[in-house]
């Protein structure tokens, strides 16, 4: 199943709506890849609220993305991460090392409108909307 | 209490659509008998795990879940089969970070962690067993 991506003025969001296969977590990489240049995004949100298991594979992958999205010269930001995973993950000896994690999306926008602020102070891009967005899904839920 | 059935259910994998499927059975397995919520993620994740190395190294087996009963104890059995290539050295695929493939060397130690018991038995060119359980607490 395919991971929806959306513009929201530097920033893309990715957010996952069931389980992923190994190709699907492929196709996500070359995606986000792939858009961060076509769109000259400068932030990435992975929503991955929806994913009741992370195995050691899926962590490789985002951390892999997260990496690779920093060389294009973005940041990404990994939101969502359950309990129940987050417990797994550690249990199954998993680091997202050099990763960024946040609680959820609104987390995750604040922390990359600070990243892209403190990165390029005198930006003229607008970083208000994100905010603004994260408030629109919070009561979305 | 509600009837459990014992009856194993075995699941083929063959190819990734099946890793998702096994742990999805075994996480509602897992809630049926009455499991909380953290604990069905961590038998999800080890399974995916087992399943990910059937793939990996045999490219094709099968999981059977079964609901097991001892002293009043309930629990969740999984057994991981393959007639893959088997393996040289049971103590090295059990450390962590050891792998002959390109994944992490999680697989095995870490389904281990996440598990209450855990067993394996395997021979070269013969296949590679695993049994785990975890305990309703």
């Amino acid at each position: 199943m395919q991971v929806p991506i959306l513009k929201q003025g530097p920033v893309l969001i990715a957010t996952v709506q069931d389980a992923l296969t190994d190709a699907d977590l492929h196709r996500l990489r070359d995606d986000l890849l792939q858009r961060v240049g076509t769109h000259r995004s400068l932030g990435v949100v992975l929503d991955v609220t929806a994913l009741d298991v992370l195995d050691s594979f899926a962590a490789r992958m985002l951390r892999t993305i997260s990496h690779a999205v920093r060389m294009r010269g973005a940041t990404t930001v990994i939101v969502g991460i359950q309990p129940g995973v987050a417990f797994a993950m550690v249990q199954l000896g998993l680091r997202l090392d050099g990763v960024d994690t946040a609680l959820d999306l609104e987390d995750g926008l604040n922390m990359l409108a600070r990243t892209i602020r403190s990165a390029d102070p005198t930006s003229t891009t607008n970083l208000a909307g994100l905010a603004g967005l994260a408030e629109l899904e919070w009561i979305d839920r | 209490m509600s009837e459990i059935s014992t009856e194993p259910l075995v699941m083929p994998i063959a190819n990734e659509a099946d890793i998702v499927a096994a742990r999805q059975r075994g996480r509602t397995m897992a809630i049926e008998l009455g499991f909380a919520g953290c604990d069905g993620t961590l038998i999800a994740t080890a399974i995916s795990e087992v399943a990910r190395n059937i793939l990996l190294y045999a490219q094709r087996g099968e999981i059977i879940l079964c609901c097991v009963e001892l002293g009043g104890r309930r629990g969740l059995s999984i057994e991981a089969r393959d007639s893959g290539p088997g393996i040289p050295d049971l103590r090295k695929a059990l450390t962590d970070g050891y792998s002959t493939s390109r994944g992490l060397g999680l697989g095995l130690p870490g389904s281990r962690r996440l598990m209450d018991e855990f067993a394996i038995e395997s021979e070269v060119g013969r296949g590679t067993n695993v049994t785990m359980t975890k305990w309703v607490r």
